[in-house]
């Protein structure tokens, strides 16, 4: 196909679809309005779990073979990565020399701040249900945080600290979690991730059924996941050299 | 107040959503995108999602960043 032929089918493409995108857009409710039908609902189901943040209502109770897909691409794409990035045939995996020197300042800024991050990153996923937040927020926390070992020492502090056969458990465990708070529910109640836990008292720690629970296996899932897809790219950044 | 905080947080993306398009170096576009991602977090927190705006500073501005700088870091390393 020609250069020009290409352009035009483009052109035809592009046309159709602002068209259409224009008409859709003149047909949604206006910016900011208060009318929103499924907020309604999904609000009134989420106060009638208990569950005092309704985005993880959505998320985890509603909606919850949702996130499960969403996990499932999760450790998916994790997998391939590392599977991408491990040492090909001719490449050699060799302990890093000691590389660069830290400022102290540096150093006790990222221990202090590791700390800080690691427990707002835990106050994250097991406060999930009552403020924004969640397994996945939390999770993703946890794994950066862990990652300013490197920031505030030197790569083999952060290997060692990091048993990765540990979080590849780890990660394993989160997801089949997940499907195992789903298959109780059938169990229990006839539907897949059927919220069938006491809803608690709206607000309380311990309140909105399983959402809590699947929230923990999200957040330990993503954590271990995120993790081991920064480690495969910093081995092969830092540690593995090729031909 | 809140209306135009969404509308200058708006015009930030819209602005760095340009400028990460037609940044030509990957590890320009990294720090870019890490900006545009900011951005994106203030625009979430302005439409009251801070659940969206959480995943999208972890994600948007910590972890993808650091993927393509140590991608890049490895290419170069190659040649």
């Amino acid at each position: 196909m020609t250069r020009r032929a290409r352009f035009s089918l483009f052109l035809a493409g592009a046309s159709c679809f602002a068209v259409l995108l224009v008409l859709a857009v003149l047909g949604l409710p206006g910016f900011g309005t208060t009318r929103h039908q499924y907020r309604d609902h999904a609000v009134a189901a989420a106060i009638g779990h208990g569950t005092a943040n309704v985005v993880s209502a959505v998320n985890f109770d509603q909606r919850g073979i949702d996130t499960l897909g969403e996990e499932s691409i999760l450790l998916g794409s994790v997998v391939g990565a590392a599977a991408l990035l491990r040492p090909a045939r001719r490449e050699q995996d060799h302990a890093p020399a000691g590389g660069g020197s830290v400022l102290e300042a540096t150093r006790l800024a990222g221990y202090v701040v590791l700390a800080v991050t690691l427990l707002l990153g835990i106050d994250l996923i097991a406060h999930g249900h009552l403020t924004p937040g969640g397994g996945f927020q939390g999770g993703v926390v946890l794994a950066t945080g862990l990652h300013l070992l490197y920031v505030a020492g030197r790569y083999p502090a952060l290997a060692r600290l990091r048993p990765l056969a540990s979080f590849e458990v780890g990660e394993g465990l989160g997801a089949a979690a997940f499907a195992g708070l789903g298959v109780a529910g059938m169990a229990v109640a006839g539907s897949f991730l059927a919220n069938v836990l006491p809803s608690g008292s709206f607000g309380d720690l311990l309140s909105a059924g399983s959402v809590p629970l699947l929230n923990v296996a999200v957040g330990v899932e993503v954590a271990c996941g995120t993790v081991i897809l920064l480690a495969k790219f910093l081995e092969q950044a830092i540690t593995i050299t090729g031909p | 107040m809140s209306q135009a905080v969404v509308a200058a947080s708006l015009t930030f993306v819209l602005l760095m959503g340009t400028a990460v398009a037609l940044s030509n170096a990957p590890e320009r576009q990294a720090v870019t995108l890490s900006v545009l991602g900011l951005g994106l977090t203030v625009l979430f927190l302005a439409l009251q999602a801070p659940d969206v705006a959480l995943s999208q500073l972890g994600v948007g501005s910590a972890v993808l960043p650091l993927m393509v700088m140590l991608a890049v870091r490895k290419v170069r390393s190659i040649r």
